[in-house]
């Protein structure tokens, strides 16, 4: 049970530009409409699109089985937490925005008013935001997984084997 | 057609639909849910929000850092759904 020839060719044309659009969603998210929620669910899109073109055994198993993604999951949800808890180490409060104005990585002073827009600024938002996003696409992508693991796919094999009763003719009753 | 297919009885339904539209009706008579003029947070947070963050964009400067728990909430709460559908979805043995 998978999708035709037309469906999985443009799924592999399609595929890279989702994460690409996804990864950017979350990257400008303290400059642009978007991030961690948004970008991780457009993310986790192209995953159900992977599920929807291809065998889950021969595109989703070899390359992330669905462990992986809660690793992921888990994952975005401690670099949150880590991050606030860094604040309380750092500055004064649980969440302080310690990176902000700091001079270094996403520290870079922002302007009042209209400007261009600074990637590295805004101190732990960005991170923050990837750590949502992170998380996002592991979660939506295990709620994916485990449902599609409901269905009961049939593997390559199953599906390409010539059907037994339209080959044999002659004997009642026998198949392979 | 009876009555008693429906859940609730036609009295109540009458009343709540009137209890609503009695609510609805209050700002026509001068009474408001909160005075405008004296929500002064939106107005800090469009004047503040970029120096006291460096973000950009206000509302991910809102999500992010002034309700940035809030924001830990509710990927406590993703999380604890998927924790749901795990359970749900699990392989049994047969």
């Amino acid at each position: 049970m998978t999708s035709g020839l037309i469906v999985r060719t443009a799924g592999r044309l399609i595929v890279p530009l989702i994460f690409i659009f996804g990864f950017y969603l979350v990257a400008h998210g303290h400059l642009t409409p978007g991030g961690g929620f948004q970008g991780g669910a457009v993310i986790a899109t192209g995953v159900a699109l992977i599920l929807i073109c291809y065998y889950y055994k021969d595109g989703m198993e070899k390359f992330s089985p669905a462990k992986n993604f809660k690793l992921i999951e888990a994952a975005g949800l401690l670099l949150y937490i880590c991050t606030a808890l860094a604040g309380l180490v750092v500055g004064s409060s649980f969440l302080f925005n310690w990176l902000n104005a700091s001079g270094g990585l996403f520290g870079h002073p922002v302007a009042y008013g209209i400007n261009a827009g600074d990637l590295f600024t805004a101190g732990i938002i960005p991170v923050l935001n990837f750590a949502i996003g992170i998380e996002v696409f592991g979660a939506l992508s295990v709620v994916i997984l485990y449902m599609f693991a409901g269905l009961g796919e049939t593997t390559r094999e199953e599906d390409e084997a010539p059907a037994p009763a339209l080959l044999r003719k002659g004997k009642k009753g026998e198949r392979k | 057609m009876t009555d008693s297919t429906s859940i609730f009885p036609k009295k109540i339904v009458v009343l709540l639909v009137l209890l609503v539209t009695l609510i609805l009706l209050l700002p026509a008579a001068g009474l408001t849910f909160g005075d405008p003029a004296t929500a002064v947070t939106d107005q800090y947070y469009i004047h503040n929000s970029q120096v006291a963050t460096g973000a950009n964009n206000v509302v991910s400067a809102i999500v992010f850092d002034f309700r940035g728990f809030d924001t830990l909430g509710e990927a406590c709460v993703l999380f604890v759904a998927v924790l749901g559908v795990a359970m749900l979805f699990r392989r049994v043995r047969k």
